[in-house]
């Protein structure tokens, strides 16, 4: 059976077996840039390959399917015109800031995917505050928006990154409360135990009404800070054009593209550990039989296939609804999910006190 | 007249949106004056897709002058050619066969839906629901297709002649438009079940961009926008042409004033519409389709003004023949300028996303305000 | 009840947003519903009435039903046809007008359809096609009459 354990093991071995401690860790910590670029990169362009399949199958219309087989070479080859075309630099922008602005946001999506559990003993950094660490590091990610708002001195980009900036300081909120409620069940902010945790079962199923509740509150936060439709405040391209990035061309832009996908990735990653177990199995209660069966399918699918599953959701979101007004979604976030999560997170306090969780 | 670039002396944001903007469907260009996110004065500036349509006409005869008109507002344009013919008919008191003015009619009230659907779909883009406009397409490309079948394009079509139609109907014409009737009707409900229903469309809609009916009739708007208002104003009723007052339909009438009244307004039209074509198909008179009228159009001195509702509203045509082979003077009365100038009193103090959704339920097509 | 009505309202939008979904979701699963047409391996069969391009009929025998009467030319409304005639010595010793070249700007022309109408012999009709486009603007100015054509019998 494929276990990326024993592969990880293997090699921390065999380097350990050649090199000093020291050297050690820095050709582990080579290596590992190295897979966090290149998942960036073909997340990226995965996702972007899913959202324009999704978006033209509820559209009627068959989508890319001309490039490659099936069009599966659709979106390496845009990447591949993004290379090659000119990053252009607006005269009156500000450009140390308007060329730093993608990096910071490109890094950001990165760090994201450092303490994500991909399989059964697959992860960058098991850190002890893992759940912390990802709220305090995606919300670097909006100056990096202000930057490249403020950096291109465009007033449509301003606008942009004004909203972005209040969307995402107000959403951070309700998806940290609706994450709070869950750690109040799991006792620990480290993913690892988060997930063995569910051994027995799921959150979402264990803990019942208000994980349920936890859960929408999240994806509906979480789609909010990414920066998707129907809360595309940022961006509204109706009504700023392009909004932040209006004035950024090629490579670039292709980074505040692909960030953008990296981040929903890494939202749903999380949704997918804290509620779904991550790449724990489909286990119910003490059924050994059953879970053991459910143990045959390996950890990596089952992360890939929770995970792919609440992107499709969020795709599903961006390509039914309309697009909010910036009071509505600031209404929306302070007078609905803020409360119900507040609501929520006594709840689940009380739920965890008196046990009545499976 | 605002400057168009930099602040304020209040420290308030000039934005230019257009000539190149998604949401402005074409080349309009408004200035906006922005305190954060509220809108406090609109601007709007013509003239980027002026063709000089009312000169074009003057050099042009009788017969000819017709298929320019398809070019102002060409979503109608099927209506702006009926506007046209009837005006050289009313010229030279000619009299048009019943099967055409039935043949008129029918083209009148698909152009109408057509219109609609491509209304409907681009408001969507607007509030930023992507969907619908392809939903829209499916069945607006049916017309075309009907369209293109009989008439021999599909967008500027170019069928209406003084005296009458182009050419008769194709033989499937019939078939076509009833399949066409049972897919639309089979659809309809889903356009309010994605967009209509939808809890975040109607906070976008209800409320915003309010006008009275009193207001608007002030400011000469026609069409949806007006009879959104409350005021009953549609010109086939008031005064029907091609035999609109043999046929039983509804006026749409709704007093809400803002954005959600015109788009129910549209909504019940196509309705309307569909009801209209329903009544015609199966009754279309047998006779001519064209009037028998001399090679060479020559209408009398004098002045002649006629008046149709398109899909946005009144179109009026003004004439002034010297006797001549070409008209002295032109003028189009298009509905597109009249709504646009109420953009400012409907959008003063909203938000920029109101901005764009009010724009979005007046249904512009810029050629047709700059002709 | 404020707290009735706050839950109402969430619930009430919450159904129709999950309405929306269903909708798009539906499309998703169903892609028989897809209308796309895949252009150039699949080309639809135009009507007959389609106006693609103003054509000359010509017999088998290379002969036009043109009889250089310019009546084309004066009803269109933007000068894209252009009839050069020259004049014949009929055998009775009368001079009688021809076609010599009947030049067509497709790059001019709006397919109004007006020269068709205008024809009183049917010696030009609409073509279906529509593949129009071409590098060099020079070769959307046709000659519609084949070299060596001539006027068929009868028509006046």
């Amino acid at each position: 059976m494929l276990s990326l354990e024993n592969l990880t093991h293997t090699i921390d071995q065999a380097l350990n077996r050649s090199f000093g401690p020291t050297t050690v860790l820095l050709v582990e910590m080579a290596m590992l840039s190295l897979f966090a670029i290149a998942l960036f990169a073909v997340l990226g362009l995965v996702l972007v390959f899913m959202e324009r399949k999704v978006s033209a199958y509820m559209q009627i219309r068959l989508g890319p399917n001309r490039v490659g087989y099936k069009g599966l070479a659709q979106t390496a080859a845009d990447t591949l015109k993004l290379v090659i075309k000119e990053g252009l630099t607006p005269d009156s922008a500000d450009k140390f800031l308007f060329n730093l602005a993608p990096f910071v946001v490109m890094i950001v999506a990165m760090l994201l995917l450092a303490p994500i559990a991909f399989a059964k003993g697959c992860q960058m950094w098991d850190m002890n505050i893992g759940v912390l660490y990802i709220t305090a590091v995606s919300s670097v990610s909006v100056i990096g928006i202000l930057m490249a708002g403020w950096a291109s001195n465009n007033k449509y980009s301003l606008i942009g990154a004004m909203r972005s900036g209040a969307q995402i300081v107000s959403y951070e909120l309700s998806a940290g409360l609706s994450i709070i409620s869950m750690i109040v069940l799991t006792g620990s902010l480290q993913l690892s135990t988060i997930i063995t945790s569910q051994q027995d079962g799921w959150w979402i199923f264990k803990g019942h009404i208000p994980a349920v509740i936890s859960f929408v509150i999240f994806m509906i936060a979480v789609t909010a800070e990414t920066n998707r439709a129907p809360f595309d405040m940022a961006e509204a391209e109706s009504e700023l054009t392009a909004g932040f990035h209006t004035e950024y061309s090629g490579m670039r832009f292709a980074f505040f593209f692909l960030a953008e996908y990296v981040n929903i990735f890494v939202v749903c990653a999380i949704a997918a550990t804290i509620y779904f177990g991550g790449w724990m199995p489909f286990h119910i209660g003490h059924w050994e039989a059953f879970n053991h069966i459910m143990d045959f399918i390996p950890s990596v699918v089952w992360f890939t296939g929770k995970t792919f599953a609440l992107i499709f959701l969020i795709m599903w979101f961006r390509w039914t609804f309309p697009r909010l007004r910036v009071d509505q979604l600031l209404n929306l976030e302070w007078k609905y999910l803020l409360p119900i999560g507040m609501f929520n997170l006594l709840l689940t306090t009380a739920i965890a006190i008196l046990g009545w969780y499976f | 007249m605002i400057e168009e670039v930099g602040t304020t002396t209040e420290g308030d944001l000039i934005i230019n949106v257009g000539p190149q903007h998604p949401s402005t469907h074409g080349v309009l260009h408004l200035v906006i004056t922005l305190n954060g996110e509220t809108v406090k004065n609109v601007e709007p500036r013509l003239g980027y897709i002026h063709r000089s349509i009312e000169k074009m006409c003057e050099s042009l005869t009788y017969r000819q002058f017709i298929y320019v008109t398809s070019r102002m507002d060409y979503l109608s344009s099927h209506i702006n050619n009926q506007a046209c013919a009837l005006v050289v008919e009313k010229a030279l008191k000619i009299e048009v066969p019943e099967r055409a003015q039935a043949i008129r009619v029918l083209m009148a009230e698909l152009t109408r839906m057509a219109s609609h659907l491509l209304w409907w779909g681009a408001l969507g883009m607007d509030v930023g629901a992507f969907t619908p406009f392809f939903h829209a397409f499916r069945e607006r490309e049916l017309i075309n297709d009907i369209m293109e079948e009989t008439c021999g394009t599909r967008l500027t079509m170019n069928y209406m002649v003084p005296g009458g139609v182009m050419a008769d109907l194709h033989p499937d014409f019939q078939k076509k438009v009833k399949e066409f009737i049972t897919m639309f009707k089979s659809k309809i409900d889903e356009y309010d079940t994605l967009v209509t229903g939808n809890i975040i469309f109607q906070n976008r809609m209800k409320g915003v961009g309010y006008i009275s009916g009193e207001d608007a009739l002030s400011y000469g708007c026609t069409g949806p926008v007006l009879r959104a208002s409350g005021v009953k104003c549609d010109i086939r009723k008031l005064a029907p042409y091609d035999g609109y007052d043999k046929l039983q339909f509804e006026e749409v009438i709704e007093t809400g004033g803002d954005s959600y009244a015109r788009y129910l307004v549209r909504m019940r039209e196509l309705k309307q519409s569909l009801s209209i074509i329903e009544q015609l198909l199966d009754n279309i008179p047998e006779g001519d389709f064209q009037a028998k009228t001399k090679a060479v159009l020559k209408p009398p001195k004098g002045e002649f003004y006629t008046r149709v509702e398109t899909a946005r509203g009144e179109l009026g045509v003004y004439v002034i023949s010297e006797g001549g082979l070409t008209p002295y003077r032109i003028k189009f009365r298009s509905p597109g300028f009249s709504n646009l100038s109420a953009l400012h009193h409907m959008t003063k103090g909203s938000k920029i996303g109101d901005l764009v959704a009010t724009m979005g339920t007046l249904d512009l097509v810029i050629p047709d305000i700059d002709r | 009840m404020f707290l009735a009505d706050y839950i109402k309202s969430v619930y009430n939008g919450v159904t129709s947003l999950l309405k929306g979904m269903r909708m798009t979701g539906y499309y998703f699963v169903h892609p028989k519903e897809i209308i796309t047409q895949q252009y150039p391996e699949v080309k639809q069969v135009l009507p007959e009435r389609f106006r693609g391009e103003v054509v000359m009929t010509h017999n088998e025998n290379n002969e036009h039903r043109c009889t250089g009467c310019t009546a084309c030319e004066l009803a269109c409304p933007n000068a894209t046809i252009k009839v050069v005639t020259r004049f014949d010595i009929t055998p009775d010793g009368k001079k009688k007008k021809a076609l010599e070249t009947f030049v067509y700007h497709l790059e001019l022309c709006t397919l109004c359809n007006l020269c068709i109408a205008a024809c009183p012999t049917d010696a030009i009709r609409m073509a279906q096609t529509f593949e129009h486009s071409v590098y060099d603007r020079k070769l959307l100015t046709k000659r519609l009459d084949k070299p060596g054509s001539k006027l068929m019998e009868g028509v006046e």
